[in-house]
C-alpha cells in the first residue's frame, strides 16, 4: 500500500488538510473576531448595551450553528462557485468551511472575552476609557491566554469539517481516507488518514495549550 | 486638615437613584446631599446594601443618577457629553476593594494605562509611572505582574495608577475591606500621607469605623439609602444621634437579649465626657468589694471613652449604695436595671 505514488497523495492530502483549516481559521478569525466582541459589548450588561444588534446578531449565528455541516456544504454550493470560481477542490471548500465557522468563532471569542473580570473594566472606565479603548487595551489582552486556547479548539474543530468536505470532492486527508478507504474498501489507507488526523489534532492542541499558558501572566 | 478650605469640590445635590427591573423597581439612594471640600478627607460609612458603594459611583457616574445633580470642580457631570465624561474622570482616581489591577500587565504597564488612556506618550507616561512608584514605595517591583504581589502591594499599586494623571479626587471603595489590619494600617497612612503632600481630596467608602476614626476629618453615615447623620468624625462618633448611626457605633448594642442573674445589675454609659482610665477597677479598691462585669462594649477615641459596660453589683446593700454614690461623684451616668437587663 505505500507505494511511492501513495506517500505522494498523502503528503498532497496533508498540505491541502492544512492549507483549507489555516486559511479558513484566519478568514473565520478576521470575521468571527469581531463579532464575538460586539456580542460582548451590545449584551445589556456590557458596556455599550444594544439589544436590537444583540439580538439580531445571536440569532443570525445561532441559525448558522444549527445548520449540519455537510448540509451548508452542499446547499452554497452555488455561492461557493461565485466567490471561489468552481465547486471542487480545497479552495473551494474554504468558503463553507468560513461560513459553518465564523459563527463558531464568535462563540468561542464571546467566551473568552466574557471571562474579563468586571472589575477591571468598571476601573477602565472609571480612568476615563472610552468604548473602543476597553476593546483595544483591557478585553482583548486581559482574555488572551483564553483566546488562544479558543483558537486551538477552532482549528482542531476546522480541521474536522474539511475531512468532512472530502465526501464532495473537497480535497484533503478527508478526500484520500473516502476515496481510498470507502470508495476502493483500502480500510488501511483510511486508517492512516485517521492516524494522521489524530497526529495533527494532538499537535495544534498542544502548541496552543502551551503558547496560552506562555502568554498567561496570571500563573508565572 | 492643613489642605482644606472651605469651597466644595464635589456637591451632590437631591441625587437619587433607583434601580429599576421589569417587576420592581429598589431605591439604593434617596435624597442625598452632601459637599465635599477641597482637599478634605471625607468618609461615607454604612452597612453592606446601604447604597454606599452606588454612591461612590454616582460621582464619576459610573452610575447614572436617576435624578440630581453631582457637580464636580463646577461642572454637573449629569450634563457632560460622553467625551467631556471621559475627561472630567481623568481628573477623578478611584480605588477597589478587589484592587482591579490588569492582570496581563505588570505593575508599571498597569501605571501607564491611564496615560495611555489619555494620550501621554510612552516616554513620558514610563517617566511619571517610575516617580509614581517610588512614591508608594515599591520601585523595585516595576517588572512584577499583580499575580506576583501581595494585596498591600497590589493595592499600592492601584493607587498609583489611580494618581497617574494628578487627578483632583481621588475615590475609594472599599479599599482596605480586603487587606488584614498591619496593611490596613499601612495603606491608610500613605492615603494621609498623599492627601497632605498632593492635596488631593479623598473620598473613603466603607463600613470599618476604625478607617473612619484614623484618616477622616468629616463622616457621612448612610443607612438604607438616606444619609442619616453628617459632621466631623468626633462629633458623629461621640454623639450619634440615630438609632442606625447607634447601631454601626455601638454594634453590641443593639442586640435585643435578655440576660437574667442573680444580684443586682447597673448599666455604666460612657460617652466621652471622662477620659479613658481604670474607673470600675478605682471603684473596686475604693469600695472594697468585687463586682462581675457582665457585658461591656467601649471604645476609646482620642483618649475618650465611648459605649456602656454591664455590671453585677454586690448583694450587700451597704455595699452596692457607696458603688453608685462613687459612680456619681465620678459623674458617670449609670441605670439600675435590677435583676435583668436588655443588652
Amino acid at each position: 500500500m505505500f507505494s511511492e505514488q501513495m506517500i505522494l497523495v498523502t503528503l498532497q492530502g496533508l498540505g491541502e488538510s492544512l492549507y483549507m483549516t489555516l486559511l479558513s481559521t484566519l478568514v473565520a478569525y478576521i470575521i468571527g473576531l469581531p463579532l464575538g466582541l460586539i456580542l460582548v459589548v451590545t449584551d445589556k450588561n456590557g458596556i455599550h448595551p444594544n439589544a436590537p444588534v444583540n439580538q439580531i446578531l445571536g440569532a443570525i449565528i445561532n441559525i448558522l450553528r444549527s445548520v449540519p455541516f455537510l448540509i451548508l456544504l452542499v446547499a452554497i454550493i452555488p455561492f461557493t462557485r461565485l466567490i471561489a470560481g468552481t465547486s471542487i477542490g480545497s479552495t473551494a471548500t474554504v468558503v463553507p468551511l468560513v461560513i459553518a465557522a465564523a459563527p463558531f468563532v464568535a462563540r468561542v471569542v464571546e467566551g473568552s472575552i466574557k471571562e474579563v473580570d468586571r472589575g477591571v473594566i468598571e476601573a477602565s472606565l472609571s480612568m476615563g476609557a472610552s468604548t473602543m479603548q476597553v476593546v483595544r487595551k483591557v478585553l482583548v489582552p486581559e482574555a488572551m491566554p483564553s483566546l488562544l486556547t479558543g483558537l486551538a479548539l477552532s482549528l482542531t474543530t476546522i480541521l474536522s469539517y474539511s475531512a468532512m468536505a472530502g465526501f464532495v470532492a473537497g480535497g484533503g486527508l478527508g478526500a484520500i481516507a473516502i476515496n481510498y478507504g470507502y470508495y476502493r474498501k483500502e480500510t488501511d489507507i483510511m486508517l492512516l488518514m485517521v492516524v494522521i488526523l489524530v497526529i495533527i489534532v494532538q499537535v495544534f492542541q498542544g502548541i496552543g495549550n502551551w503558547i496560552a499558558r506562555r502568554a498567561d501572566k496570571r500563573i508565572h | 486638615m492643613p489642605n482644606t478650605d472651605q469651597t466644595p469640590i464635589i456637591q451632590i445635590k437631591g441625587l437619587n437613584k433607583t434601580f429599576k427591573s421589569d417587576a420592581s423597581a429598589v431605591v439604593a439612594l434617596d435624597d442625598i446631599n452632601i459637599d465635599i471640600m477641597h482637599g478634605e478627607i471625607f468618609g461615607v460609612i454604612g452597612l453592606s446594601g446601604a447604597g454606599k458603594s452606588t454612591l461612590v459611583r454616582c460621582i464619576n457616574l459610573l452610575e447614572r443618577p436617576t435624578a440630581g445633580q453631582v457637580i464636580f470642580d463646577g461642572r454637573d457631570m449629569t450634563q457632560l457629553s460622553a467625551k467631556e465624561l471621559r475627561r472630567a474622570r481623568q481628573s477623578i482616581g478611584m480605588i477597589f476593594q478587589g484592587f482591579n489591577l490588569l492582570m496581563q500587565r505588570n505593575a508599571l504597564d498597569n501605571i501607564c494605562f491611564p496615560l495611555e488612556l489619555a494620550g501621554v506618550s510612552r516616554k513620558a507616561a514610563v517617566k511619571r509611572a517610575e516617580e509614581l512608584l517610588e512614591t508608594v514605595g515599591l520601585s523595585d517591583k516595576a517588572k512584577s505582574y499583580p499575580s506576583q504581589l501581595s494585596g498591600g502591594q497590589k493595592q499600592r499599586i492601584a493607587i498609583a495608577r489611580a494618581l497617574a494623571n494628578n487627578p483632583k479626587v481621588l475615590l475609594c471603595d472599599e479599599a482596605t475591606s480586603a487587606l488584614d489590619p498591619t496593611t490596613t494600617q499601612s495603606i491608610l497612612a500613605l492615603l494621609k500621607e498623599l492627601n497632605q503632600k498632593l492635596g488631593v481630596t479623598v473620598v473613603i467608602i466603607t463600613h470599618e469605623m476604625k478607617v473612619i476614626e484614623q484618616i477622616c476629618s468629616r463622616v457621612a453615615i448612610i443607612a438604607e439609602s438616606r444619609i442619616v447623620e453628617m459632621g466631623m468624625v468626633e462629633d458623629v462618633f461621640r454623639h450619634p444621634k440615630t438609632a442606625a448611626a447607634k447601631k454601626l457605633i455601638y454594634p453590641m448594642g443593639q442586640q435585643v437579649e435578655t440576660f437574667t442573674g442573680k444580684g443586682n445589675f447597673v448599666r455604666l454609659v460612657f460617652n466621652g465626657d471622662v477620659t479613658a482610665r481604670p474607673i470600675v477597677a478605682d471603684m473596686v479598691l475604693t469600695c472594697g468589694a468585687p463586682v462581675s462585669i457582665a457585658f461591656a462594649d467601649t471604645k476609646e477615641i482620642d483618649g475618650m471613652t465611648y459605649g456602656q459596660m454591664i455590671l453585677q453589683m454586690p448583694d450587700n446593700p451597704a455595699t452596692y449604695q457607696r458603688m453608685l454614690n462613687y459612680l456619681d461623684d465620678e459623674g458617670i451616668p449609670y441605670n439600675e436595671e435590677g435583676e435583668s437587663y436588655v443588652q
